[in-house]
């Protein structure tokens, strides 16, 4: 490990923040308490990092996420010890699902307090153990530097995650010569990173030798930054694609050769091909239950080859028959590279027979939907939304039916501009991921799609856009009910809809207002446009649109829980 | 993996939270002191041991991980057995039985006598079988330890 030559004695309060600008982390989200006084102290006497106040820990955690899943960078939180880390558990949890690079500092009690059942005090460490890529208990000041410089080497490198640092109050205040290392090596994490020239070499050989191939891609593009060299594969190949929930903005939405996302409430051309395929590359994706239905009815014809850069999650769900660990983006490279040297193609006659067969299915328009009706449909917010933002905003969505028509109506062209949470499905999480996108795109369209109820979850970081003067755009489609909750109950329960009618809502318009912002609510359908309109010329204030939708809209198609991805419930 | 205090929790709960099975485990620091060697007994399918290997692997304490049944090697576990003896007969009987199975025994007082035995866990298995006829008072078992043949080694 290279050390830095220049060494002066600081308080652990300063050599953390010290810390986080020699790692070029200027923004911060987070809330103070008696753990932390010492480092916001230390914030406080100096101007490069800037703090960004939340007004719930959860929501910090999420915010931080928005800005990492829309920059790449790691999204940086600090929260105190006891409630501040519990409280920030569930953005943890969510972050770790959908290895999102991320460092969250939290307080803790002195040293000599540690075990004693001290005021604020629980097992940050144990209790987020099983939700991190890794976490670090700091028990000496002179350790700090370099388990911060661990932590972010950790946080975004391989397949990236959640790194926890627990810092007690004690050490926050001890003094030690600061000295940021340049690098980091650690002898037992070592990421794989080029993929193996042999494994690549029969990848494309099998890939080449298709008859009906399937591109299907996840997260892993998005965040190993290979959406460019992905377009380049899929083209040159000319084989469809289809994106998983994560993977969206991988590969141009608008493209002839995208079959839209595939799964649970994926189109029925990229299910049906997914499940005829005769070859299917996956890349940076994971086999996630949601996407391939019933296991043992998973492609059944296909031969898979899979790259990803974790390769625990090579062969976990499905048995793979060419793995490939490495990272995605040199891995596609190379992968071109092989193909345009050997000069082979793939057979285009079966290549026409494929392409003839999935416009058959595309044909069947599976995302159809009334468009005489004279309540709003939710589906048309969102196309129209997707019009009138020229299907280039960022847009940041809660968890449920309004998720999946967003992601099925908002065609994404360009990476990072899709921010959900898919692995955990965290209702809560759009406002705050909306705040911290917002932050880190000052100038940009920013979207959060949400539903009555899970706007409610982290409705309080309201507060916060009006602090940081963020012109978030709120699209509320308000069926009055959870809606997914509701359309499982509908389908699977004969219509006993247990506890997910949501009684005694709030006036959203009164309460954006009560907020300091612009509230509407539209409840026609040709009020739409106008609205959305109107909203997004509001450039500098934050719009709460309550839209007032269908009730008995549900979300089609759908794979039902256990079966194949080749049988779909169309509408 | 790292001497450090959390390693152990960290292998401890993945088995835990991926419901994979722990038989036994063993772990104590190495001659290098910031390393800690342990040994785990599991079972399961292929696929079931390739996901543990490789989940295993991404923990970040862990430094270094070798399937011992891919090997050939050797396996110990240790046994202190604490049995009652009443009488000259019963005394002479668990003398004779120590002998069999090659153990030791290290404390002897005026109602009980504790053996030591080495060996590998079916043969532990067998001398608890062939003292029943004794009141066992307590076993203490060590855990599975393991140790490949020849030139094959886990070491960095």
């Amino acid at each position: 490990m290279q050390q830095e030559t220049k060494t002066v004695e600081l308080t652990g309060a300063e050599i953390f923040v010290r810390c986080l600008q020699e790692e070029g982390a200027d923004l911060i989200f987070g809330y103070p308490g008696g753990s932390v006084l010492h480092i916001y102290d230390a914030l406080y006497r100096q101007d490069k990092v800037k703090h960004i106040l939340v007004r719930h820990e959860q929501g910090a955690v999420h915010a931080a996420e928005g800005f990492a899943k829309s920059t790449g960078k790691p999204g940086v939180v600090l929260v105190t010890s006891g409630p501040g880390a519990t409280n920030a558990v569930t953005g943890i949890a969510d972050a770790y699902m959908d290895s999102v690079p991320m460092v969250i500092f939290t307080g803790q009690v002195p040293t000599s307090l540690i075990g004693n059942d001290a005021f604020q005090e629980v097992d940050t460490v144990g209790i987020t153990r099983p939700c991190v890529k890794h976490n670090f208990l700091v028990k000496d000041v002179k350790d700090l530097a370099t388990t911060i410089k661990k932590a972010f080497y950790v946080a975004t490198t391989g397949r990236p995650g959640p790194v926890v640092v627990d810092i007690p109050k004690d050490i926050t205040a001890a003094r030690f010569e600061f000295s940021y290392p340049k690098s980091i090596k650690m002898r037992s994490y070592n990421p794989t990173v080029k993929g193996h020239p042999g494994q690549i070499r029969k990848a494309v050989d099998l890939i080449l030798s298709a008859k009906k191939p399937m591109l299907y891609t996840g997260g892993g593009v998005i965040l190993g930054n290979a959406a460019k060299s992905l377009t380049e594969l899929t083209r040159l190949l000319n084989y469809p694609i289809t994106n998983t929930l994560m993977g969206l903005g991988g590969y141009p939405a608008s493209d002839r050769q995208f079959l839209g996302m595939l799964g649970m409430h994926g189109t029925y051309e990229a299910n049906m091909a997914m499940h005829h395929a005769d070859v299917l590359i996956a890349i940076g994706a994971r086999f996630d239950d949601r996407v391939t239905g019933n296991i043992e009815k998973f492609c059944p014809h296909a031969r898979i080859v899979h790259v990803d850069v974790d390769p625990a999650s090579i062969s976990k769900n499905v048995k793979v028959d060419v793995p490939i660990v490495g990272q995605v983006d040199q891995v596609l490279k190379t992968m071109i590279k092989e193909i345009k040297a050997s000069g082979a193609r793939p057979d285009p006659d079966a290549l026409a027979d494929w392409w003839k067969q999935i416009d058959e299915w595309r044909a069947m328009d599976c995302l159809k939907y009334d468009k005489t009706s004279e309540l709003i449909k939710p589906q048309y917010v969102l196309e129209t939304l997707w019009r009138l933002t020229k299907g280039d905003a960022f847009v940041c969505s809660d968890v449920g039916q309004h998720q999946m028509w967003t992601a099925q109506f908002y065609g994404f062209d360009k990476p990072n501009r899709w921010i959900n949470s898919g692995g955990l499905g965290t209702m809560g999480f759009g406002l705050p991921a909306a705040i911290g996108t917002q932050i880190a795109h000052p100038d940009e369209t920013v979207v959060c799609v949400t539903g009555e109820a899970s706007i409610q979850m982290c409705i309080q970081e309201l507060s916060t856009a009006l602090q940081y003067h963020l012109p978030i755009k709120v699209v509320t489609l308000n069926n009055r009910y959870m809606g997914m909750v509701r359309q499982w109950q509908e389908f699977f329960y004969q219509g006993r809809y247990a506890m997910s009618y949501m009684d005694a809502l709030p006036d959203f318009v009164q309460l954006a207002e009560a907020y300091g912002h612009v509230g509407m609510r539209i409840e026609q359908p040709g009020d739409v446009e106008g609205a959305i309109q109107e909203a997004l010329k509001m450039k500098d204030r934050l719009v709460f649109m309550d839209f007032i939708t269908d009730q008995s809209e549900n979300v089609y198609p759908m794979v039902p829980a256990g079966a194949g991805q080749n049988e779909m419930i169309l509408l | 993996m790292e001497n450090e205090s959390g390693a152990l929790s960290r292998v401890a709960g993945l088995f835990s939270a991926r419901g994979y099975n722990i038989e036994s485990l063993t772990v104590a620091p190495t001659e290098d002191p910031t390393l800690s060697r342990l040994t785990l007994v599991t079972r399961g399918s292929d696929e079931v041991i390739e996901q543990i290997t490789k989940q295993l692997n991404k923990l970040v304490d862990v430094v270094k991980l070798l399937d011992l049944t891919e090997h050939r090697h050797i396996e110990r576990e240790m046994m202190m057995v604490k049995l009652k003896v009443q009488d000259g007969e019963q005394r002479a009987e668990v003398v004779r039985m120590t002998e069999i199975f090659r153990g030791h025994i290290i404390d002897v007082s005026a109602t009980a006598y504790v053996v030591e035995l080495t060996g590998d866990s079916p043969k532990l298995d067998a001398f608890i079988d062939a003292v029943r006829g004794f009141e066992v008072v307590e076993v203490v078992r060590s855990g599975v330890m393991g140790i490949a043949r020849g030139d094959v080694a886990l070491r960095l």
